[in-house]
């Protein structure tokens, strides 16, 4: 399956801190057919680093999807049966409108005079992307990660608008430990002299910087049991230790790969203002409490979260379910057990494709 | 041929391969809101929606169950009877049930309180260990009792509070809850006689008293 994304621009849009934001463009891909009632699509989004290829292989990339074995033809989210949406969140590098665009004004790139925006604000372009396919309810919305609190925010914000969610390995609020590793992360990049202020367009990126932050990334990623699996103590190409700071370890290889391959792919400022609209996100703000926060929900919930998974733990996806119990929300809940750490959920296909096509199906039913 | 009278039938349909279930399946009523608590799979909620249109609900702790429950389309949340229920808003459901499960708490008293806390009515099922079959195994074989009610060794045995049909009418007492209807089954039958001594299982509709 050969997928193409596609950009809508919309001429402005009001911002959570009070700014506006003109014009405005989101990219976003499409898998399946809109039925006649626009009553079956699923609007699918992205972790952090993610973007709107969520599925099929790119004609641009000839690369598959970040969930592609999650969504097609007879897989979890069947595209014989939904019309899945998948679109890159504003603040974003590849495609929507991130401080790597153009400011109209200037004719520059934004840089750091691109607006602080937030969970809110992304899922507001998302719902201005639904409007404009002239989709009402939107089946499922779903995410792993910080698509998870995407979902959310959807649930709380556009109860309306969406008949079910699937948060998967998120949390309703960031803990200080999960706004540290992000700001390790925003530090690494802007130690980088190569980073300049944000305004490195014209010249080389923070390279350095970026790697190191996406180097700890990959590590909260894991579980201490999924690393052992993976690289132990081997070392990289040698039979004994080089005793100087070249690559020894295995795992030190695999780190900067990724490090270094990120760097191609990302830009740098979307990494400080994507981790940024990850830490400021709080439902429980506003509201008194997570319970009051989901008050207007209305859509039935399937949480599942990760045993391994120590930077989104079980227990903050059990607060959403007992705030969800609490408002006597149609929610279910499962603990997936898995060595892959935060990483399962885009990993553990076979036993998240029961729960969700199940899940996914007694929805549409009851539905029609 | 000859006109048949009628009979009085003493046997209870087996729903789902239980006779319990079969209890529970006439007991509720359709278009309610029911929580079955230790719910397994999720086989008798899904039968509940389907037959009877409820909105089902389940606790099940094992996550293979879980799993297996969010499969087939039920609401199902993977935690623990004795500790997931206070997040509840008091009256929530209409039916909360509890089949075979009574016995495997670890509070069972505060779980009964609060299965009426935040259902209307409660079902209890379970096994009454006052049996004859149970009474003989321990008097004869001086043993914890294996019969096919209680069929683990009493090391592996999930059930840590075992009870009889006597026990549970003297909580129910001491509760100060109401009996709304008793049933017990023996052999797939339903039964009245001696049922402390001669039910197999007991299945229990109450509510809280007050109302």
């Amino acid at each position: 399956m050969i997928v193409e994304s596609n950009v809508v621009r919309f001429d402005c849009m009001p911002l959570d801190n009070g700014a506006t934001l003109a014009p405005v463009e989101v990219a976003y891909e499409t898998y399946g057919e809109l039925n006649a009632r626009k009553s079956n699509a699923i609007l699918v989004l992205h972790a952090f680093s993610g973007d709107a290829h969520a599925a099929g292989i790119s004609h641009v990339t000839g690369k598959p999807g970040w969930w592609d074995n999650m969504i097609g033809p007879g897989k979890a989210f069947d595209t014989n049966r939904y019309f899945v949406i998948c679109a890159n969140v504003l603040g974003g590098c590849r495609g929507s409108t991130g401080p790597a665009s153009i400011n109209p004004a200037t004719g520059c790139p934004y840089a750091m005079t691109f607006p602080v925006i937030t969970i809110g604000d992304m899922v507001r372009l998302q719902k201005m992307l639904i409007d404009s396919m002239g989709i009402e309810r939107l089946l499922c919305v779903s995410g792993g990660s910080m698509g998870g609190m995407q979902a959310l925010e959807w649930a709380v914000s556009y109860p309306d608008r969406v008949v079910s969610a699937i948060p998967i390995a998120c949390t309703t609020r960031h803990s200080a430990q999960q706004i540290a590793f992000n700001e390790v992360g925003r530090q690494a990049i802007m130690a980088d002299p190569d980073w300049n202020d944000g305004n490195y367009y014209s010249d080389k990126p923070p390279a350095r910087g970026l790697a190191v932050a996406r180097m700890v990334g990959h590590i909260t990623y894991m579980s201490d049991d999924s690393m052992r699996e993976k690289f132990g103590r081997r070392l990289r190409g040698k039979e004994n230790f080089g005793y100087d700071f070249d690559v020894d370890f295995e795992v030190e290889s695999y780190l900067r790969y990724r490090g270094s391959e990120f760097v191609n792919r990302f830009d740098a400022n979307s990494y400080l203002y994507i981790t940024k609209a990850m830490d400021y996100f709080d439902l429980v703000n506003g509201h008194g409490s997570l319970a009051a926060a989901f008050e207007t929900a209305r859509a039935r919930f399937l949480v599942i979260s990760f045993s391994s998974d120590w930077l989104y733990p079980s227990y903050q996806s059990q607060e959403i379910v007992r705030a969800l119990r609490a408002r006597n929300c149609d929610v279910a809940y499962v603990e997936l057990q898995s060595n892959y750490g935060h990483d399962a959920f885009l990993v553990d296909v076979a036993e998240q494709t029961d729960l969700i096509r199940g899940f996914l199906a007694s929805t549409y039913e009851k539905a029609q | 041929m000859t006109a048949q009278v009628p009979k009085p039938q003493p046997f209870v349909r087996e729903l789902l391969g239980r006779s319990d279930y079969a209890i529970i399946g006439e007991i509720v009523e359709p278009g309610s809101k029911v929580l079955d608590l230790g719910c397994g799979d999720g086989d008798l909620l899904q039968w509940l929606a389907e037959n009877k249109g409820v909105d089902a609900r389940g606790v099940e702790i094992s996550s293979a169950k879980v799993q297996r429950a969010i499969a087939r389309g039920v609401s199902v949340y993977q935690g623990d009877i004795d500790e997931g229920l206070a997040d509840y808003p008091d009256g929530a459901f209409d039916y909360v049930i509890l089949s075979q499960t009574l016995q495997e708490t670890h509070h069972p008293r505060t779980v009964l309180r609060e299965m009426l806390r935040i259902g209307r009515r409660a079902i209890v099922a379970f096994p009454n260990f006052g049996h004859w079959r149970m009474r003989l195994s321990l008097l004869f074989g001086g043993r914890a009792p294996i019969t096919k009610l209680f069929p683990h060794t009493w090391f592996d045995s999930p059930n840590i509070h075992i009870l009889t049909v006597q026990d549970f009418e003297e909580l129910v007492t001491l509760e100060g809850i109401r009996v709304e209807r008793r049933y017990f089954l023996s052999a797939g039958r339903k039964m009245n006689f001696r049922p402390n001594l001669l039910a197999e299982t007991a299945v229990y509709l109450v509510s809280a008293s007050s109302r």
